[in-house]
């Protein structure tokens, strides 16, 4: 078969994947990018005209675009960071053979596998002040004297957010990262026993090095995704109290639906999504780097 | 052997099974709690202090979930509206990936670095334009304004993981189906996709699973009860005062949209981990 022929029937194979994102991605981004440039007509049937950068300029002077964009900084490290941590230590308890390890193990992906939007409705429920199961286990152990108004708080609301997250998406590092440690060669791990050194020792210099890129691979997906959260500050705090868990999405979507504002939720949309891939980006650049120091 | 170090060896192993039983704990306790209160008669769920475990086991709230909201639309719609987008997502990202498995270089490469950057855009990015568009196709309230974005959304994660299927296959299979004669289609059908069926079913089931718990694009564009996915119908019920939701229905609500996953995940652990962990590992 010739060269061109083959040429040919590869682009016909790709042609329709290629069209569905076309359409559904590509052109969307476009658009919105245009919209951004676009200043929103101040009431209905009133036209858009053209701004320039001006939406994105506005961004500058917008103290809710700055709280938003803290809350989730913050949202997003602490998080990612507890995820991290977690997930590794999930890896290494999956790595070890148990009896009914293939149960464990499915267990463990079960809250991965569940939605958010719902999940976050069974954690306003766990959070709940009046009748929540948590205030209860807290107050009987003696941690809290009365019940916490969890939600109704502005720093416990982020916690209960983080909470829901780190529930949710441990799972995911745990299994890259348990992926990871399955690809290390037994030899490896038992030279260095052979040579004396503890298991702490073989844990902190010979595991964790070998395991992390499967980390940092884990590290950067969840950055870019939990900076993009919207679905559990919607349901599970709508935000408050008083906007202190507003993340960018949701103030981009709330321009957009409550405020009508097309344009400006355009811009904010834009330099959302440019910071995640710029989170995405450094990360992966940071991880780089270290790896050629070491 | 000492005893000191077989000592030593016997605690380790001691506090990882504590250390196994409390991740277990921290996994299913959520998930466990809401079963639980969706079994749970009315007078308990408000009770102070907390009634923990249900007495007796009441099944009213799930007998009222279908009567007083289309529960069961919900999770038709949402079943629809996933298969579909499965079998799209799929299909397409076969294609793609039986091109991409024969190419080398730089543009296989950088085609399949841009399909990672697709995955990585928040999906807000898309919302407002995707919504003028469905908006002036006339979709709102149809399903396929959620099959096509989410067939979309999906597609990387169907080429990555059946791409990598199809890489595992010996070429020579490939090339002499070629010189037989067969064409591009055929050779896939009958020699590639067989072979690669375990990423199939890999790339099925994820796909599935995202789709059945999207949310943003579902709470938009499905304004009427009756097509609502079950993320949208459940969540829709927090937008009333969160004093007066129905508990022990809306904890119903959730073990039904939730035990789908849960079954899946229990069925299909293993082909979920691995299409995970394929792509984030090989790159």
């Amino acid at each position: 078969m010739s060269a061109r022929s083959e040429a040919r029937e590869r682009a016909a194979l790709l042609a329709p994947a290629l069209l569905l994102l076309g359409a559904a991605v590509v052109a969307p981004i476009v658009r919105l990018v245009m919209l951004s440039l676009e200043r929103t007509g101040s009431g209905p049937g009133l036209p858009s005209t053209f701004a320039g950068l001006a939406m994105h300029v506005r961004l500058w002077q917008d103290g809710r675009w700055w709280d938003a964009l803290a809350h989730t900084l913050v949202f997003t490290g602490s998080s990612v960071g507890l995820e991290m941590v977690l997930g590794i230590a999930f890896a290494l308890l999956l790595d070890r053979p148990f009896a009914g390890r293939r149960w464990a193990r499915a267990l463990v992906l079960v809250p991965w596998a569940l939605p958010t939007a719902v999940m976050a409705l069974a954690w306003g429920w766990i959070f709940n002040d009046s009748f929540g199961v948590l205030n209860d286990v807290l107050g009987r152990i003696g941690l809290v004297s009365g019940p916490v108004a969890w939600l109704g708080r502005p720093g416990t609301a982020m916690v209960a957010m983080v909470v829901a997250d780190v529930w949710k998406t441990t799972p995911f590092v745990a299994l890259v990262v348990l992926a990871g440690l399955q690809g290390i060669p037994r030899s490896v791990i038992d030279a260095a026993r052979i040579d004396g050194a503890s298991p702490p020792a073989v844990l902190w210099h010979v595991v964790l090095p070998l395991v992390r890129p499967a980390c940092l691979v884990a590290l950067a997906f969840r950055a870019a995704q939990a900076f993009g959260a919207f679905d559990l500050p919607y349901v599970l705090t709508g935000g408050g109290p008083g906007g202190a868990t507003e993340t960018v999405s949701l103030y981009a979507y709330r321009s957009f639906y409550r405020y009508l504002d097309f344009g400006y939720a355009a811009a904010i949309a834009v330099q959302g999504a440019a910071l995640a891939l710029l989170l995405f980006a450094l990360v992966l650049w940071l991880s780089r780097r270290a790896g050629v120091d070491a | 052997m000492s005893g000191r170090a077989d000592a030593g060896r016997r605690a380790a192993g001691l506090l990882a099974g504590l250390g196994t039983l409390l991740m277990l704990a921290w996994s299913l306790a959520p998930a466990v709690w809401q079963a639980l209160t969706a079994v749970k008669p009315d007078a308990q769920i408000t009770r102070v202090p907390t009634v923990y475990l249900p007495h007796p086991v009441v099944w009213t709230h799930v007998v009222d979930l279908w009567t007083r909201k289309p529960f069961g639309t919900y999770l038709t719609n949402s079943f629809v509206v996933s298969a579909w987008a499965t079998l799209l997502s799929v299909a397409c990202g076969a294609l793609a990936a039986a091109a991409l498995v024969r190419m080398h270089g730089p543009r296989r490469d950088a085609l399949l670095l841009a399909l990672l950057g697709v995955s990585l855009f928040p999906p807000i990015l898309l919302l407002f334009p995707l919504y003028e568009g469905v908006r002036a196709l006339g979709w709102i309230n149809h399903a396929i304004a959620l099959i096509v974005p989410y067939a979309a959304l999906n597609l990387p994660l169907a080429v990555w993981v059946i791409e990598s299927g199809l890489r595992a296959i010996p070429r020579e299979l490939d090339d002499a189906a070629r010189l037989d004669g067969a064409r591009a289609l055929d050779r896939l059908w009958h020699v590639q996709l067989p072979l690669a069926a375990p990423s199939l079913a890999t790339a099925a089931t994820l796909v599935f699973i995202f789709c059945w718990n999207e949310f943003m694009l579902a709470l938009t564009f499905m304004t009427r009860d009756a097509n609502k996915t079950v993320t949208a119908g459940i969540a829709s019920v927090s937008g009333v005062s969160f004093y007066q939701i129905p508990w022990g229905q809306l904890s119903a609500a959730i073990l039904l949209a939730t035990l789908p996953l849960v079954v899946i995940v229990l069925a299909f652990e293993g082909r979920i981990v691995s299409g995970l962990t394929r792509g984030a590992i090989n790159e």
